[in-house]
């Protein structure tokens, strides 16, 4: 298990090396900041000085030389815009978006495997029937749009959230909502096919000649066989969240890392964008982590 | 009248299928009795297995339909029971065990909580059902049951899994046990063992041992009566020696003139000249284990050189090792003097149409989605030179024709025929290359009795017709006694004898053949009760 851990550790920071890098050299592409940050009328002295300061002068390999030995001490930089270290500013913006793929994905998971593993018990019957047709539309719908509706039609018109920002826990619950609900059709879908297939297994056979009752037949003997695909599919969409939920942050004004990665980049903040983009690598990579050890859990077959 | 421990009156059972309705079983009558071994004999689809599931409430409403009969235990009608009722008597009355142990055991738990489970389910506490089903593991001859507790089953072996789920079906001490094919996926020394453990517990707790089977042999060794069964009826019923003597009805007689190992023994071949093919030393690792050894083995023209061995002895990575489906580690196959391993691949090419293989599962290894005429016919597009385009149409009729098959059934799919169809598909194709040798990894195992004799005819037919060379491999000795010239016997990756097979069969050297020669079960239950005579003078 550790030495599992240990190459695959190895292996994800050599992909992370080689994504600084592209990175660097691609953001640089874009173009010059010193336009962006200083007014329109600023002197062609202060536009020199701005760059200077910022070591923008420099031939690009000088700049990641020095960006490179930074790193090495644990600084990632500053932000332009913000005028202050570029880690904290990511971290920062990272808690609420954790905290938000936290809060989605536990009521997304609970809620799924719940309703998708009792669909799964009475295939066809209405409460199936019910739930796939709701789980598809969930999972069919583009969420830009459900978001505005939302707005509408309970911000704007019912007015019983607000529209967007933090705050209190109301400012939560649509960006929360909106965001629940794509993961939860697919994952009910998932659940509700693994959990087909695990009840009508040989050893579900086996659990109803021995007399085992309804309710342990379904989450004993075969919720935990029926989870190991439905955990790729619940990591890779937490993997989504985590990411940056770019479009829900922007339309929700949530301060998560994927509006501010859409911010620094715009801004041409590189620095912050070279740290978020470390940050959520991180985070896929632990996310990714979890996932095969709660597989090996699960499943006593699986040894690394 | 006494009421029976176990009584199924008149039962008839449906399935509502896409094809229309099916009806499994139609006014089924049998008994069981305490102490008594009764078993249900039948093919593929002769409806055996369905009066036990629904003893044991498994049938599935919808699509199946219970549409009369009464089931009776101790004369209290389950039938009328409500479904708590029948859950408890589940396990804890009546216990089941099923063919495939691997299959029926939850690969996610440990054995000893899966055996647990069967005594907190109906009401004991965890210090008694841990108690309890650390004293079965050791009365199933599980070695160190304490660490048993904690494994799980992928961690055992076929037999050893078969053995944990009688321990499980027997932690409730039930006045039944069914036994649902329980030998039939394996070996047959491990299939001896498992029969006496089953014949020992019977003893010992006296209950009613149900068994349902297809192999007369089974049946021989340990049924008192028997129930023949065929498309969903009983055709015959009564002690299972009087049945096997003095069959009464025309099915019955069928099924034991079947019964392979009865034929006359070819004699000894002339085996001087060119040997069509000769392995010489072949090994081949996997990982840590040595899974051939330095194997040799000739194969004469027109001959037919049957391999067996238990599962893990090795035969099946020879037959691949020698068509080099997977290249041996090391040793040299010489086909007509040429050695295919240092041949150049375009050589092989023209050369791998003398070699063909027929597999044990026809399912996966027809194509699901081509028409037999397309299975049949890709040979002729990968060789091109044996037949024009113009004649494939008449050559697949021929072929079908030669297998027994219809040559309007070219347009169909592998799906629409039988398992016994399908291997006749899948020896057509394999006829269709116009080879030399064919390689059968256990291509009869999978079928029914009454198909593996028709199967075996053909594949005899072709011999004699084409003079056809065979590498047969294959674990039932019985069926190898018909069809082969020679046999080697194979274990842990090494030949351990090698002979005619005349002489293999009537005067074994080596004592694991004599092992696997006496294990082997004979369809007559006289010649069983002698041999179980007999072993029981051994170790008395």
């Amino acid at each position: 298990m550790t030495s599992f851990i240990g190459k695959r550790a190895l292996a994800s920071g050599i992909s992370l090396i080689g994504l600084v890098i592209l990175v660097f050299f691609l953001s640089r592409l874009t173009g010059d900041p010193t336009n962006l940050y200083l007014p329109l009328d600023a002197s062609i002295e202060a536009r020199e000085q701005f760059r200077d300061m910022n070591g923008f002068n420099d031939p690009l390999i000088v700049q990641f030389g020095r960006y490179v030995a930074d790193l090495v001490r644990g600084d990632f930089g500053q932000s332009l815009q913000q005028a202050r270290p570029a880690m904290e500013v990511v971290l920062q913006a990272f808690a609420w978006t954790l905290w938000l793929a936290v809060i989605t994905m536990t009521c997304v998971t609970v809620a799924a495997i719940v309703i998708g593993s009792l669909a799964a018990f009475r295939v066809g019957g209405i409460f199936d029937r019910l739930a796939t047709f709701f789980s598809l539309v969930g999972a069919s719908a583009p969420d830009f749009w459900l978001a505005i509706v939302a707005i509408v039609i309970f911000a704007v018109n019912l007015q019983w959230l607000p529209t967007s920002g933090t705050g209190t826990p109301w400012h939560w619950v649509l960006p929360v909502a909106v965001l629940f609900i794509r993961p939860f059709g697919l994952i009910l879908q998932v659940v509700r096919g693994s959990m087909i297939s695990v009840l009508s297994s040989a050893y579900v056979k086996t659990a109803r000649a021995k007399g085992v009752r309804t309710r342990p037949i379904i989450f004993v003997h075969g919720l935990r066989n029926a989870m190991l695909p439905v955990i790729t599919v619940i990591g890779d969409q937490a993997a989504a969240i985590l990411n940056g939920a770019v479009v829900i942050e922007t339309i929700f004004g949530f301060p998560g890392i994927g509006k501010l990665m859409i911010d620094s980049i715009l801004l041409r903040d590189f620095s912050v964008v070279l740290a978020s983009i470390m940050v959520s690598a991180l985070a896929i990579f632990i996310m990714n982590m979890l996932i095969d050890i709660a597989y090996a859990m699960l499943d006593p077959r699986i040894r690394y | 009248m006494a009421d029976h421990l176990l009584e199924v009156c008149n039962l008839s059972v449906e399935f509502h299928t896409a094809a229309g309705t099916v009806r499994a079983v139609q006014n089924v009558s049998w008994h069981l009795d305490r102490g008594e071994t009764l078993a249900i004999l039948g093919e593929s689809g002769s409806g055996k297995s369905v009066s036990a599931s629904a003893v044991m409430n498994l049938i599935d409403m919808p699509p199946g339909r219970i549409t009369g009969g009464r089931i009776l235990l101790n004369g209290r009608d389950m039938l009328a029971m409500t479904a708590e009722q029948r859950r408890r008597i589940n396990g804890c009355t009546i216990a089941m065990i099923f063919q495939d142990p691997l299959a029926h055991l939850n690969p996610v738990y440990s054995v000893g909580w899966q055996i647990a489970e069967m005594v907190t389910t109906h009401g004991g506490t965890r210090d008694t059902a841990q108690a309890r089903a650390r004293d079965l593991l050791a009365r199933v001859g599980i070695p160190d049951p304490e660490a048993a507790m904690r494994k799980y089953p992928h961690q055992f072996s076929g037999g050893q899994r078969q053995r944990l789920m009688i321990a499980m079906a027997l932690a409730c001490k039930p006045d039944i046990l069914i036994a649902d094919e329980p030998t039939t996926a394996l070996d047959v020394t491990v299939q001896a063992q498992v029969l006496d453990l089953l014949q020992e517990l019977q003893a010992e707790t006296g209950m009613g041992l149900l068994l349902i089977t297809h192999d007369l042999g089974v049946v021989a060794e340990i049924a008192d009566r028997v129930v023949v069964m065929n498309g969903g009826q009983i055709v015959e019923t009564g002690d299972a020696a009087e049945v096997y003597r003095d069959p009464k009805h025309p099915y019955t007689r069928k099924l034991i003139d079947a019964a392979p190992g009865k034929g006359a023994m070819p004699d000894e071949r002339d085996r001087t000249g060119q040997p069509l093919l000769r392995a010489e030393g072949l090994t081949k690792t996997y990982g840590a284990f040595r899974a051939l050894k330095g194997v040799d083995l000739t194969i004469m023209p027109g001959e037919t050189v049957a391999v067996v061995g238990e599962s893990g002895s090795g035969k099946s990575t020879l037959a691949r090792a020698i068509l080099r489906l997977d290249d041996p580690d090391g040793g040299r196959i010489l086909y007509r003097g040429e050695d295919l391993m240092a041949m150049a691949p375009r050589r092989l090419f023209g050369l791998r149409r003398d070699l063909q293989m027929v597999f044990q599962d026809p399912t996966q290894s027809l194509n699901p989605r081509m028409t037999v005429f397309q299975l049949i016919s890709e040979a002729w597009v990968i060789h091109s030179d044996i037949l024009p385009r113009a004649r494939w149409r008449d050559r697949v009729a021929e072929l079908l024709v030669k297998v027994g098959l219809s040559p309007d059934m070219a347009a169909r799919y592998p799906h629409q025929f039988s398992g016994g169809q399908r291997q006749r598909i899948a020896i057509a194709r394999a006829l269709a290359m116009e080879p030399k040798l064919i390689v059968c990894d256990e291509a009869v195992s999978a079928l029914d009795v009454s198909i593996q004799a028709q199967v075996i005819a053909l594949l005899d037919g072709l011999r004699r017709e084409f003079g056809l060379s065979y590498l047969f491999i294959a674990h039932d000795l019985p069926v190898v006694r018909d069809f082969a010239d020679r046999v080697i016997v194979m274990k842990a990756g090494e030949i351990v004898e090698e002979g005619p097979v005349r002489r293999m069969f009537e005067s074994p050297r080596h004592p694991y053949t004599r092992a696997l020669l006496s294990a082997s079960l004979d369809p007559d239950p006289a010649v069983q009760a002698a041999r179980r005579a007999a072993r029981h003078l051994e170790t008395a």
